[in-house]
Parts: structure tokens; C-alpha cells; sequence
């Protein structure tokens, strides 16, 4: 028998311990102090004579100075791309093309460690979910779309799919790298050239990028990147020669493209925001629900459109889900987002931090219930303690608009259709959730949920295989799998 | 004594009913007093589109193909009054467009679904869904089989739909409502409206329940129809007036992934 007092000595000392810093090193990758812009293969300076510091969300460092393209930087890339459409790029077979694909998937798992350092340096996010998650996905989304593209008419049988032209593509600060690959890995599949514009706070991974495209000879002019914030966005838009508009971000934004590109008959596909319903029913396994709980909304500080952002809790388990996930929340550890021990990093700009204390302060106002684990949080930075907000009516802002931080909302239901109307209740459809033991149940759950992905038992999981994109104001469009070509094709029928 | 012959009024179609324009407003349109259906009229028929909807996908996919092939059957019997508001030849392609769209009802999650090998233990697979309550401005020409080559590819995928009819020929819009009330379609799936698109289309375009639009028939506003569109990022499609395809049903389709568990 353990004596009392020992035991609870021994527990005093055990609550102390605490995990030893374990930091990636950040000397694997080289950040220069400045970036042009990379056009037709090579790094040219900005005619718009702009540059803007990116700099290190968690410490609030500036990392390098990175150009802002002007209305003549776009005109020239788009140039530089229509070039390589024409002369290489839809001219080489396609088996040629699917082997430069197949070189730039293998060196971005040989380079990845570099990548994903620079990805949580730049970006904020954990270096476990970078190294885990980020750069392993973009690395096999570009082999996957790597084997399809000389097996296109196996895709599409009888409708003779070719390339629309060049690609303007314009994605957002959460997942850098991963979302470069979401685009471009297909477009490039399908024969397209590319202007790709990364977020105006993460543009560092994309311009290392360009040295993977170096290193793969990939002829100059396919791939374009070009930095700046949201007015270079709205000149790739509204740029006549580009043939098709790929955008993922805010449900704002996607609305003010599909408007400028009313009557233009350019493509476009839309990855817009979300506000997605995470349903755990009475039988579900609890812990490992919780586990997805925490996955679904603190995964990558809730910066995620696809996070689930409201639980729906069964009532007769209600208590339990709550006890057992503020438990699990006070073993979050937030803060330097290079150590290898740290689950939830830097919030990714003081605009996003603005954004999500005061949509926290409005859950406050309207009458929530704020749990907020104790947290020490670094002294400088942009920073948000993991939180929990109950007792939420469904009016409510934290119930309605898009957080887009580690911010959830719980709400109750009784019976699985006020679940489906509470989970459907909202102009987003792009993902949700259901933790349940029954089979069954997943799939009639699944049928009624009006969300372009449905994880069961899971959450905030994607595969380059797997078809990802959203209903009603989410947008439109698929990426992942074989739907994600086709918004890269035209089609003679 | 030669027989007086008993004349048909000519109504909107909207909830499996034929009712007058709430308004009261009526035209000479192709030598008929034609309702003028209002922007209330419009919004009527949205609402009861979209309770109509859950009901026809809830069908199974079997059941819609037979009820899309009663349309053919219905339309074969009326032969001569759908031919009266457009050409014998018309109708007979339309009717055998009727029973090629009938044939996908039940075809469509094979041909667009897919199941996918994702890296984990998971049985990951996509399947179509109907997109919503579907605008559509259907062509003024061919009046009767622009308008079967509109509605029948965005139902067959399980949507409803609020028709404008063509503006100059509304007569072979308002037969075809006759064909669809005697086949079985559920009251509410389509609903047809007739008058001056000018008036109803932005309504149409703007109308936040509507989640598709077809602008088929849409000619000189058709961009300012799109960025009202945009409002709640409505997916706008630029139909065929005249196509058979299986691509003028997927655009009226949302693709939806589920990832069910794997384990003993």
C-alpha cells in the first residue's frame, strides 16, 4: 500500500512536470531578406517597385521583405504563362507532363522538413501538424494528380477533355503549401499553366516552391507565383487572358470574384467558408469523440473552413461530453509553434486575432457561457487560449458566423432530426461530423446533412483521393479526386 | 346547330395547382389571355419548391425514373394539344427526350459517384445529390422542347424547380404543366410560371432560396442575372436549349464525400 501521504506528494510532483522545450531547428531552411516575384522561370524585381514584410506570427519578427505585384506584375506573369501554354505545356505529351509532376512530388518529400519548418515559422501552426499533415498531403496530392494526367480519357470517357488555358489561383494563409498543391497539382495535370497568388501573410513556402520548380526543370512560365495582398487577387480576377479563377477563402471574398466575373464566361470554382456541425449521439465512443472534438476545432488554431465549429451534443450525454473535454482541453499545450511538444500555435495575424476576440466577445455579450483552460501564453506574438463556449443559442454570432479560431460553440439536441435541422440550420454547407457506434446511423446521418463532406467517427481528415468542397455558400466545385479535374477541363461534346 | 367548343384558361402551374396570377393580371399572348404571374407569385412558388424537394428526393431513385416516364406516357396521349403549341415534330423528340433523361434517374450515383481508395481505414465514397430549388429562364425557342430539355435534366437529379416560361410562346409551358399534374410528379417539383421575364427573372436570380440557375433563356441581362446570383453563391449554369447529355444534369448536382469508419 502506498502511504497517502506519499501518494499524494508523488501527485503534487507529477502535476509539475512539465515537457522539456523540444525546438526543430530552424537553420534547415534559408530565408532570404528579400523575394521578387517568380515569373517565366526565373525571380524578377516587382514593377511596382513594392515590397511589404512577412514576418513570424509567434514572435512577431519580421522574416523577409516580399513583393507586392502591381496591375503590370500580374499582366506579365499572365504573359509568361499563356507563353508556356502555347508553346510548351499543352504541346508536351501528357506522360512527359505526368513525370515532372511525379519529380516535384518526390522532391517535396525530400525537402519537406525545410518546408514545414518554414510553413510554422511563417504561418504559425504547430511543426507537428506541418510536418504531419501539411507537407505529407501536398507531397502525395501531387503524385496522385501526377498518374492522371496521361489517363485523362480513362476520367472522362467519350468527351475528349483538353485544357482550358491559364489558371489565375488565389488561396489563403491556413494551409500554405497544402493548398498550393490543391491547386496546382491538377491544374498542371490537365494541362493548364498557372498564376498562383499564396495569402498575403504566408507567402514565404510558396516562393520557396519555386526552388522545387528549379529543381525539377519545369519549363519556365507553367507556374507563376506572385505575392501581394488582396488587390493583386483582384487583378489576377479581373485579368482578361486568364481563363479560369480558383480561389479559396472567405465567403466575402468568393462572392465579390463570382461578381466581377459575371458575364465574362471564365470557369471558376469557389472553396469559401463553413460553419460545420460536429453531431455526437448518446452512443457514441466518448473519448475518442472528444479526441475528434478537440481535433475538429483546435487542429491548426481552428484556422480551418472545413473545423467543426458547432458541436451538437446529444443531451442525455451532455454532461459527460463537457467534463471530459475541458479535461482534455487544459492538456493543450499552446505556444511556440517549432517545438515538437505544442499542439495548438500562433494565431496567424493581428487582424485574425482581432477578428476572433471580438466574435468571442459578442458569445459574451449575447449571454454564453466562456471556459477558457488556465494557459500561460508566450508575452509576444498573436495568441488564443483554446475555448469553449455552452449554453449558445443558435442565434448567436459564435453560432452563425465563421470564427475561423480555436473557438467552438456547443450546443444540445434531443432527437436526430432536430440534429439534422439544427446542423442544416446555416447558409454554409462545406463539412460536418457524426460520432455514433450504429452503422447505420452514419449513413442515414450522412444522407440528410447538407455538407459536401461528412466525416464519421473522424474529423479534418483529406486525401488527395477524396473529393473535398462545399453546398450553398461554401462554394463550388470539387478538389481532391478525379471530380477535382474536371474544373481544370473543357470538354467537346 | 354546330357545338360552341369549350375554350381552356390558361393558368400558372404552382404546387401541382393551377392557379391565377395573385395579382390578376392577365396578357394576349399567341392569341390567349395568358397570367402575368407576379414577383409574389414567384416567391410563392419557391417556398413551395423547396418544401417539395425533400419529398421527390426522398423517392427512391427507381420510383423517380417511373414518374419522369409517366411524363412520356402523358405527353404521348396529348399529342395533338402539345402539337397545337409547337409542331408534331417537336413534341416527338420531346417526348423521346422525356424517356432518355427518365432512364438516368437511377443511373446517376453509378455514372457520377465514385469510391475512393483514401490512405486510412475508411470507406470513403462520393455520391450526387440534387443541388436545391433550380431557377431556370427557360429559351422562348423551341417553346416546348427548350423547356423539357431544361426541366427534365435538373429534376431527374432530384431537384425542383421554378420555371420563367418562354415570354413570346407561354402556350406549349402551360400544356406541358398539364402532362406533368396527370403523371405522378409531386406537386411543388415543378412549377412553371408564365409573363414578362423582364419583371420575374431578377427575382428569380436574387431569390435566396433558390440555390442553382439555369439562364437558358436568358439573353441580354444574362450577366446582371449572374451577379445577382452571386448574392448566395448560386451555381449558374448557361443550358443547352436543344441538348440530351448527361452534362446538363451534373452542373445541378452537388457531390457529397462520406467517410465511414473501418474496424472489427
Amino acid at each position: 500500500m502506498v502511504p497517502a501521504e506519499k501518494h499524494g506528494r508523488t501527485a503534487a510532483v507529477v502535476s509539475k512536470w512539465d515537457y522539456a522545450p523540444a525546438p526543430e531547428a530552424k537553420d534547415i531552411v534559408k530565408i532570404q531578406d528579400r523575394y521578387g516575384l517568380f515569373i517565366g522561370g526565373k525571380f524578377v524585381e516587382p514593377l511596382s517597385k513594392q515590397h511589404y514584410t512577412t514576418i513570424d506570427p509567434a514572435h512577431e519578427e519580421p522574416l523577409a521583405e516580399v513583393a507586392q505585384a502591381g496591375k503590370a506584375d500580374v499582366a506579365k506573369a499572365v504573359r509568361a504563362a499563356r507563353e508556356a501554354y502555347a508553346t510548351t505545356w499543352s504541346k508536351l505529351r501528357p506522360s512527359e507532363r505526368a513525370k515532372y509532376l511525379y519529380r516535384i512530388a518526390r522532391i517535396l518529400q525530400e525537402r519537406a522538413r525545410e518546408f514545414a519548418v518554414l510553413e510554422s515559422r511563417n504561418g504559425g501552426k504547430p511543426i507537428r501538424e506541418s510536418r504531419d499533415v501539411d507537407l505529407p498531403l501536398a507531397a502525395a496530392h501531387f503524385f496522385y494528380y501526377a498518374g492522371w494526367a496521361d489517363k485523362l480519357e480513362y476520367a472522362f470517357p467519350n468527351r475528349k477533355p483538353r485544357p482550358i488555358g491559364v489558371a489565375g489561383q488565389i488561396i489563403p494563409w491556413n494551409f500554405p503549401m497544402l493548398m498550393l498543391a490543391w491547386k496546382i497539382a491538377p491544374a498542371l495535370a490537365a494541362g493548364n499553366t498557372v498564376v498562383l497568388k499564396p495569402a498575403e501573410t504566408t507567402p514565404l513556402t510558396a516562393l520557396l516552391f519555386c526552388d522545387v520548380l528549379r529543381q525539377a526543370e519545369l519549363p519556365p512560365g507553367v507556374v507563376n507565383i506572385v505575392t501581394g495582398d488582396g488587390r493583386t487577387g483582384a487583378e489576377i480576377v479581373a485579368h482578361p487572358d486568364v481563363n479560369k479563377i480558383a480561389f479559396t477563402g472567405s465567403t466575402e471574398v468568393g462572392k465579390a470574384i463570382q461578381r466581377a466575373l459575371a458575364g465574362t464566361g471564365k470557369r471558376l470554382t469557389l472553396e469559401l467558408g463553413g460553419k460545420a456541425a460536429n453531431v455526437v449521439f448518446d452512443d457514441a465512443p466518448l473519448d475518442q469523440a472528444v479526441e475528434g472534438i478537440v481535433n475538429g476545432i483546435y487542429f491548426n488554431q481552428g484556422h480551418v473552413c472545413c473545423a467543426g465549429s458547432r458541436l451538437f451534443v446529444q443531451e442525455s450525454i451532455y454532461d459527460a461530453i463537457i467534463s471530459k473535454l475541458k479535461r482534455r482541453m487544459s492538456t493543450l499545450r499552446v505556444g511556440d509553434p517549432l517545438d515538437k511538444n505544442t499542439d495548438v500555435g500562433a494565431i496567424n495575424s493581428k487582424m485574425q486575432l482581432d477578428k476572433i476576440t471580438s466574435l468571442v466577445q459578442s458569445g459574451i455579450d449575447e449571454g454564453a457561457e466562456i471556459y477558457q483552460p488556465p494557459c500561460k501564453l508566450p508575452e509576444r506574438g498573436y495568441w488564443f487560449v483554446p475555448t469553449v463556449f455552452t449554453n449558445v443559442a443558435q442565434s448567436y454570432r459564435i453560432a452563425q458566423e465563421e470564427i475561423f479560431g480555436p473557438v467552438l460553440s456547443v450546443l444540445t439536441f434531443r432527437t436526430p432530426d432536430e440534429a439534422v435541422e439544427k446542423a442544416n440550420n446555416t447558409p454554409y454547407g462545406l463539412s460536418a461530423g457524426v460520432w455514433t457506434e450504429k452503422g447505420s446511423r452514419i449513413l442515414a446521418m450522412a444522407q440528410r446533412l447538407k455538407a459536401g463532406v461528412v466525416w464519421a467517427n473522424t474529423y479534418n481528415r483529406f486525401d488527395p483521393t477524396s473529393p473535398f468542397g462545399g453546398y450553398k455558400e461554401s462554394g463550388f466545385g470539387r478538389e481532391g479526386g478525379l471530380h477535382g479535374l474536371e474544373p481544370y477541363l473543357a470538354f467537346d461534346e | 346547330m354546330t357545338r360552341l367548343a369549350v375554350r381552356k384558361t390558361y393558368k400558372l402551374y404552382i404546387g401541382g395547382a393551377f392557379p391565377r396570377s395573385e395579382s390578376g393580371r392577365t396578357l394576349v399572348v399567341e392569341g390567349a389571355n395568358i397570367a402575368r404571374a407576379s414577383r409574389k407569385d414567384l416567391r410563392d412558388a419557391v417556398r413551395i419548391a423547396r418544401q417539395a424537394g425533400a419529398g421527390w428526393w426522398g423517392m427512391t431513385a427507381y420510383n423517380r425514373g417511373q414518374v419522369l416516364y409517366r411524363i412520356a406516357e402523358m405527353m404521348e396521349d396529348r399529342h395533338a394539344a402539345l402539337s397545337a403549341a409547337s409542331s408534331e415534330a417537336e413534341v416527338s423528340r420531346a417526348i423521346d427526350r422525356v424517356v432518355w433523361y427518365a432512364g438516368w434517374a437511377d443511373k446517376l450515383a453509378q455514372t457520377v459517384g465514385s469510391s475512393n481508395p483514401v490512405a486510412g481505414p475508411y470507406f470513403n465514397f462520393t455520391v450526387p445529390e440534387p443541388t436545391g430549388v433550380v431557377g431556370i429562364i427557360a429559351p422562348q425557342k423551341p417553346a416546348l422542347l427548350g423547356l423539357v430539355s431544361r426541366v427534365l435534366p435538373v429534376i431527374v437529379g432530384g431537384n425542383a424547380v421554378v420555371v420563367i416560361a418562354s415570354e413570346t410562346h407561354p402556350l406549349a409551358a402551360i400544356e406541358l404543366a398539364e402532362c406533368l399534374a396527370t403523371a405522378d410528379v409531386p406537386g411543388g417539383v415543378v412549377n412553371i410560371l408564365t409573363g414578362q421575364r423582364a419583371e420575374l427573372a431578377p427575382v428569380l436570380a436574387s431569390h435566396m432560396d433558390v440555390a442553382a440557375l439555369d439562364l437558358a433563356g436568358a439573353d441580354g441581362d444574362a450577366a446582371e442575372l449572374e451577379r445577382l446570383g452571386a448574392e448566395n453563391v448560386k451555381r449558374v449554369v448557361h443550358g443547352h436549349p436543344d441538348r440530351q447529355s448527361l452534362y446538363e444534369i451534373t452542373p445541378f448536382l452537388e457531390l457529397k464525400t462520406v467517410w465511414h469508419p473501418v474496424g472489427m
